[in-house]
């Protein structure tokens, strides 16, 4: 494997905590009265597409929006339910940007961009200000003051949260903002709109081609500058607690067209999810992690134990996580939960039908604060597990697996959020750059905000500025006729294959090789087994799927089998970054490289750096490109949570 | 081992908002009892496609009850029988074996039928857009605890608020009406101490909005009953009182211009 160019970050010279500041008087503005002269894309109307959509159009520029859904208020960053972190050190208890920047780095392992992270954490006290200020119904206290708890990995309570359904509060604030720029004309949302590639001419992006997804009309869409925030690629597992229709597609066609994508290895698997039931099952439900707080982990010390969990009694219960990590217990990071979690079910401790979960307990927190409290807290999540398991948490204790949640890889970008083709930025989970191989809980809300009501909107400026007095190029153009006649050309082939399996039916199993080989655990001979078993499914996928109906009318077996080829690129190019990767950090975990204690052993001399994959064509082989981390603040060290 | 159930299902077929739509009878046999409806509705889709049909469209994505993408109506209750639930997370634990399920797409003039079990709901975007923010540009926020706000009075804009805009208050009203919906959209802002800058310019707005698309309400009741997030009428209640106050109090603000 031959590694090319060394990627420019670039990062803005000074003090870490002057950066951005000075980052932001230094880069080129858009005079107020220009701003209406530039057309900006957006393809996502999640937190970071709607957030950005709305700024931008407050600031004066001209947007269009593009969304694979009816409206824009159903993307799925409306899913996530735990919180929001801020530094806001509301609960006077020692927290500040310096130590949000550090945990993140930290819970990172180490594999993140400093500037990046501290830039992360000075803008989250910004965002809980703004949404406050939009009205989102925040817990808050009987004297009205917010309200915080602790989450997942963190010694502080700096957790802003609505109930059970942050994400969804979230959304809607930054929905209604972007509502309010479409009543005043500078927003524009295309729904049922499914962006199927990225116009690229003289190496700018100048556009997109999209599909109605009710008449299958292909159009193409012209624009200065284009933004991906179109979220994460979990699905590439299948199962996953991603929505059914989130997928990598937009990503992915950005980079064969010339955007690299980093560290697809780094794919967080959240511990707390209801385990699969059967063959059937289509998605895993999340169970937040703010269950931690209250619920203690367990397992019955004995295999094959058939007792009820109350029938237990207590020295029969192995409380690993309490056992093995006594100062974080129940909270220690998501990656090191799942992989022991992992780990007792593989010895054959698991319990439920399928022995494939744990015990999540609530009876001791039940017995200390009161049905009613816990009820308070959690009753939307016991009420959901209760509906999809038949069973009642409040009675007996939860059960709970790993299952994949959130995907820290993603397109590489600068400093400035633009990927490595010019105009082209992304935002969000599409993006790479500030969870490094791990992601700490509450962190997703609050990146998707940062990037789309605090970073874009100043460093697109940047990028636009210079073009003053440039048309959009003509969607007449040969870049954008031949992009639309290559859209085309994919769906004729998949309606005319005339195969036999349906693509619903390739995912599942390309899932099932992706989660046996390129899950919680990973090591040489799998990876490369993941390659070749990937590749062969590949090519029986465009020999014999079958996907019916036409072209002309909502056809989700035709959506999805364009889903489904880009996830297997994708997974092809997970495995080969996993088996690159010659060491163990956060959500990567190679079981050739483990401590004596089998926590994650990093190899910081000679991967201490970001992989940032180039598409070389179909035929070959993606080349590496690097961009070296380099920490001037925070001080490498083996994770510990003992 | 889950119990397994033989269905049969009536399903409305339509191919386009402007075909002639029929029922076609399906058997659904060896449902698990732990699979959910809509994966109850994946295999059925699964064994059309291997016999060379076109499979049902359905409305679904997040399969968690907060997005608010499904909605049928089930043997004529919009999400079905079981209370304050979304239709992906009900269950066929629900069902018994030799049942006969019937399944239609929301039905309401605002919602022309896409495709088979999927309306398209954009009425209710336009509702939002009409006036469902509070105007607060990005970088303007003072701090977030500069206006207390007392927990009775966030819980009750929250209880507003948890809306997931699947419109099946609009499905279940006999008058296709939409007041569950824009009243809690109304609410969930009217009742925060940011909002009542554009309380009543928000309320007519929004409600004017409204009645160029839907019905009226006359008191069924049958939108709460049907809701998922059970969310409660008296909001309805809230917004028309706002509503009446919006046009004296917006009527004299023109006035003093």
């Amino acid at each position: 494997m031959t590694t090319q160019t060394v990627l420019n970050s670039k990062v803005p010279e000074g003090a870490i905590a002057d950066k951005w500041d000075n980052h932001k008087f230094d880069i080129k503005l858009v005079n107020p009265a220009n701003k209406r002269k530039f057309k900006v894309l957006v393809v996502g109307s999640g937190l970071a597409g709607a957030s950005a959509a709305a700024t931008l159009g407050e600031l004066g520029y001209n947007v269009e929006v593009f969304t694979f859904h009816d409206t824009p208020r159903r993307a799925h960053s409306i899913a996530a339910q735990g919180g929001i972190n801020a530094a806001k050190n509301y609960r006077n208890d020692g927290d500040s940007i310096y130590r949000l920047f550090y945990d993140t780095v930290k819970g990172g392992d180490y594999r993140s961009r400093e500037a990046n992270v501290y830039r992360l954490a000075q803008v989250s006290v910004d965002i809980i200000d703004q949404m406050a200020a939009q009205g989102v119904p925040f817990a808050r206290e009987y004297g009205g003051l917010l309200d915080n708890r602790s989450f997942g990995g963190a010694q502080v309570s700096r957790t802003f949260y609505a109930r059970g359904q942050t994400g969804q509060q979230l959304l809607l604030g930054a929905y209604q903002q972007m509502m309010r720029q479409v009543h005043l004309g500078k927003v524009k949302i295309h729904t049922r709109s499914e962006m199927l590639d990225l116009v690229v001419k003289d190496g700018r992006a100048v556009g997109i081609v999209c599909r109605n997804l009710v008449t299958g009309d292909i159009s193409s869409h012209s624009g200065h500058a284009v933004v991906l925030a179109t979220g994460g690629y979990g699905n590439v597992f299948y199962l996953s607690t991603n929505a059914m229709a989130s997928n990598v597609t937009a990503a992915w066609r950005a980079h064969r067209k010339g955007a690299f994508f980093a560290n697809p290895c780094y794919t967080q698997i959240h511990p707390t999810c209801i385990p699969a039931s059967d063959e059937f099952q289509s998605k895993l439900t999340l169970m937040s992690e703010s269950l931690r707080n209250d619920g203690r982990i367990w397992v019955p010390r004995g295999h094959d134990d058939a007792r009820g969990a109350a029938d237990i009694p207590e020295g029969e219960r192995y409380y690993y996580l309490e056992e093995k990590y006594p100062s974080f217990g129940n909270l220690v990071p998501r990656d090191v939960a799942s992989r022991n979690a992992k780990t007792v079910v593989d010895q054959g401790l698991g319990v439920g039908p399928l022995k494939n979960g744990v015990f999540l307990d609530f009876s001791d927190a039940v017995a200390r604060d009161g049905k009613d409290k816990i009820e308070e807290r959690y009753g939307n999540l016991f009420q959901m597990y209760e509906r999809i398991t038949g069973e009642d948490p409040y009675s007996v204790p939860m059960r709970i697996y790993p299952a994949t949640h959130y995907t820290m890889g993603g397109v590489w970008v600068d400093y400035n959020l633009m990927t490595t083709i010019p105009g082209c930025f992304a935002t969000g989970e599409a993006n790479f750059s500030d969870h490094g191989a791990n992601r700490l809980g509450a962190s997703a809300l609050m990146q998707g905000l940062a990037d789309g009501y605090f970073v874009l909107p100043y460093t697109i400026g940047d990028y636009l500025a210079p073009m003053l007095g440039e048309d959009p190029v003509s969607v007449d153009d040969p870049a954008f006729i031949q992009t639309e006649a290559d859209a085309q050309g994919q769906i004729q082939r998949f309606l005319s294959t005339g195969g036999t399996r349906s693509p619903e039916h390739f995912h599942r199993e390309l899932g099932k090789l992706v989660w046996d080989y390129i899950g919680m655990e990973r090591e040489k001979n799998g990876l490369e087994k993941a390659i070749s078993e990937i590749s062969a499914l590949r090519e029986e996928f465009w020999a014999d799927v079958r996907v019916l109906g036409n072209n002309e009318s909502l056809n989700s077996s035709l959506e999805k089998a364009g889903r489904v080829a880009d996830f297997f690129e994708l997974g092809e190019l997970m495995a080969r970054d996993a088996l690159d990767r010659e060491e163990s950090c956060g959500g990567h975990f190679r079981a050739e490289h483990q401590t004596p204690e089998g926590e994650a052993k990093r190899d910081d001399e000679n991967f201490s750096h970001v992989s940032a994959w180039e598409w070389k064509g179909q035929d070959s082989p993606q080349v590496k490109n690097v961009e070296e981390l380099t920490f001037e603040e925070v001080q490498l060290t083996q994770r510990s949570y003992k | 081992m889950s119990r397994r159930l033989n269905l049969t299902l009536k399903v409305w077929r339509q191919e386009g908002p402007a075909a002639n739509g029929h029922f076609e009878v399906y058997k659904a046999n060896e449902i698990p009892d732990d699979a959910s409806f809509l994966e109850m509705l994946d295999i059925v889709n699964e064994g059309l496609i291997a016999e060379g049909h076109t499979p049902i469209e359905f409305p679904h994505d997040c399969r968690e009850g907060i997005c608010g993408t499904c909605g049928v109506m089930i043997n004529g209750r919009a999400h079905g029988q079981e209370k304050g639930t979304a239709t992906c997370q009900l269950h066929m634990r629900k069902f018994n074996d030799g049942d006969t399920i019937v399944i239609e797409p929301w039905r309401a003039a605002a919602f022309p039928i896409v495709r088979d079990l999927v309306v398209d709901r954009s009425p209710l975007d336009k509702i939002v857009e009409a006036g469902g923010y509070i105007s607060a540009p990005t970088g303007t926020a003072p701090d977030a605890n500069e206006i207390p706000i007392p927990k009775e009075v966030a819980d009750s804009a929250m209880d507003a608020a948890a809306c997931i805009g699947c419109a099946a208050c609009v499905a279940a009203c006999p008058n296709s009406a939409a007041q569950l919906f824009t009243s809690a959209k109304i609410w969930h802002l009217n009742s925060l101490p940011q909002g009542q800058a554009e309380r009543y310019r928000r309320t007519e707005a929004m409600v004017e909005t409204m009645e160029e698309f839907f019905g009226s309400c006359t008191n069924h009741g049958e939108c709460s009953e049907a809701c998922p997030k059970e969310i409660s009428q008296d909001f309805i209640a809230y917004m028309n009182r706002d509503y009446i106050k919006s046009k004296v109090v917006n009527r004299r603000l023109a006035g003093q211009r």
